[in-house]
């Protein structure tokens, strides 16, 4: 019995298919459609955004806008029960525990355990995600080293300032290698070269590492023209896009006058 | 996670309480000297008034400081428990549980491990304070000290559940110390940790017959009985009952946004 001649590369039986197109990269974070309200008063209004892997993505708005909340949301201290929010695809509400595997947070409010030392803090969060004591050293010394807080690793965090606190925080953050950083106003309270030092090495993060970030702020100054930017107001989004790009479609100068331009639209809009 | 990342993140939880435990002398000592003024002080008082006869689990007659040692086991496990809750709304509003709950762990799963290292501190301090007793001459069979340490860490579950339910209901850290104060002083008071219950009775059938539903005795008497090496099969089904409808009612009850709201932060 003859065999059925099998066709080699050279020979195809049918034309070759079309290159496929690559499929769109899995953003870090994908909020789709989200509202939440406390009892009737509605703070998020279907919300719908993207923070890409690799780019800084500023949320900007004025206080009481919802940020806090997003934020909140996005971290499932609230459930949020209209809308969807994924990280790195993952639904937390369908997939657990394990969709918060990706993501880093540097929460508004210090969350850094006052009587423990910055050693022990570190190691109790790296243990909290199933890194091992030395890997976990390792991971700590390098990301304190890259915030230049090495020297204080021995040190209770009662006796740091506020600014070295902060990169501690952020320093935590980045110890179980995530996709997505979350930093809900980080620089408050901070002088100004503190603020400085925090919102560059946080851009150098995202451009080195890959790593999404979503910095929410009300200093327009934290953003540059190359970021992506949200702009929140009253629970809505009213601009989404390149800073630089949503400039230039208010028709202003600088972001401080697209920002004014954008949230007193929105005041007389209503 | 791996089941091993899990067994780390619980040794890391437990292991922060303890370090938080041993930072706080105050915590401690309060915790040994407030059972020692009672035992001492009341015990003293009662010893001649109050007459037992011979009961269950004891063999023979027992002087009135014996009797009051499981209640004090016990008081020592609730407000253990309720400080343990109160440190939870205390995380919540500080934000330190903020950082425990976004990490890639079942909430369940969290809050267990939270009431079993509170568990663990209590039973610490528990046997600190049969260590003192012992040399007052308080002391009880060898092999009860043994069979008291299953019991006292369903006991303290149980206690640290009732709490952890209490701070779900709770706004504020502030309206906690009210809370507290509406459940420990009568849960204490109306059970069987200072009198039998037969002598509650002689005065009052109600006030008896709320002694005996108060999950509070249940676990006194569970005690009492573990102590002596003796298991009381009806007390520790009572104590795992309430440890579980609390337990689940407290998972199901507990809100990590609840300090955010109160405090408008909520922006």
């Amino acid at each position: 019995m003859r065999e059925k001649p099998v066709s080699g590369p050279t020979q195809p039986l049918a034309a070759p298919p079309e290159t496929a197109a690559a499929p769109p990269p899995t953003p870090a974070l994908e909020v789709d459609a989200v509202s939440f309200a406390y009892r009737s008063r509605k703070v998020l209004d279907t919300l719908s955004f993207r923070v890409e892997r690799g780019r800084f993505t500023a949320l900007l708005g004025p206080n009481g806008a919802g940020k806090t909340t997003l934020f909140a949301l996005v971290t499932r201290l609230f459930d949020s029960p209209e809308g969807v929010i994924c990280i790195m695809g993952k639904d937390p509400r369908r997939d657990g525990a394990a969709a918060l595997g990706p993501l880093g947070v540097v929460f508004q409010s210090e969350t850094l355990d006052l009587d423990l030392t910055v050693r022990q803090n570190l190691h109790y969060f790296a243990a909290l995600h199933g890194l091992r004591a030395r890997e976990a050293t390792a991971r700590i010394e390098a990301e304190l080293a890259a915030v230049d807080m090495a020297e204080k690793i021995d040190v209770r965090v009662r006796d740091l300032n506020g600014g070295h606190r902060r990169r501690v925080e952020i320093a935590r953050a980045l110890l179980h290698g995530p996709d997505l950083l979350l930093l809900d106003e980080p620089t408050v309270g901070l002088d100004v070269p503190s603020r400085r030092a925090i919102v560059e090495r946080v851009h150098a993060l995202a451009r080195d590492r890959n790593v999404g970030v979503l910095w929410t702020t009300h200093l327009i100054d934290e953003v540059d023209p190359g970021d992506a930017l949200i702009v929140l107001h009253k629970g809505r989004i009213v601009a989404d896009g390149q800073a630089a790009d949503v400039v230039r479609a208010s028709g202003q100068d600088t972001l401080a006058a697209a920002f004014d331009a954008l949230t007193a639209a929105e005041e007389t809009g209503r | 996670m791996t089941t091993l990342a899990y067994g780390l993140a619980a040794k890391a939880i437990v292991w922060r309480e303890m370090l938080r435990f041993v930072h706080q002398r105050e915590r401690f000592l309060s915790a040994l000297v407030r059972p020692l003024i009672w035992l001492i002080a009341f015990g003293a008082g009662f010893r001649g008034i109050l007459g037992l006869p011979v009961q269950a689990p004891y063999p023979t007659y027992v002087s009135y400081e014996v009797y009051m040692v499981p209640g004090l086991i016990a008081m020592i496990q609730l407000f253990n428990g309720m400080q343990s809750s109160l440190s939870m709304v205390y995380d919540r509003e500080m934000g330190s549980m903020r950082v425990l709950l976004t990490a890639p762990l079942p909430r369940p799963a969290i809050l267990a491990v939270k009431l079993m290292a509170g568990t663990l501190v209590s039973v610490f301090q528990v046997y600190a304070f049969l260590a003192v007793a012992a040399a007052f001459g308080i002391v009880a069979p060898t092999a009860g000290y043994l069979t008291l340490m299953p019991a006292l860490l369903l006991t303290g579950m149980m206690f640290g559940a009732v709490g952890m339910l209490l701070s779900s209901t709770v706004r504020q850290l502030e309206n906690f110390a009210g809370v507290m104060n509406f459940v420990i002083f009568p849960a204490f008071f109306f059970s069987s940790a200072l009198y039998p219950i037969w002598k509650m009775r002689e005065n009052s059938e109600v006030i008896a017959w709320v002694c005996l539903v108060n999950p509070f005795t249940h676990a006194v008497e569970f005690l009492r009985f573990s102590l002596y090496a003796t298991m009381n099969w009806t007390m520790l089904t009572l104590v795992l009952c309430v440890f579980a409808v609390t337990f689940l009612l407290a998972v199901r009850g507990y809100d990590p946004g609840k300090g955010l709201r109160t405090k408008g932060r909520a922006g």
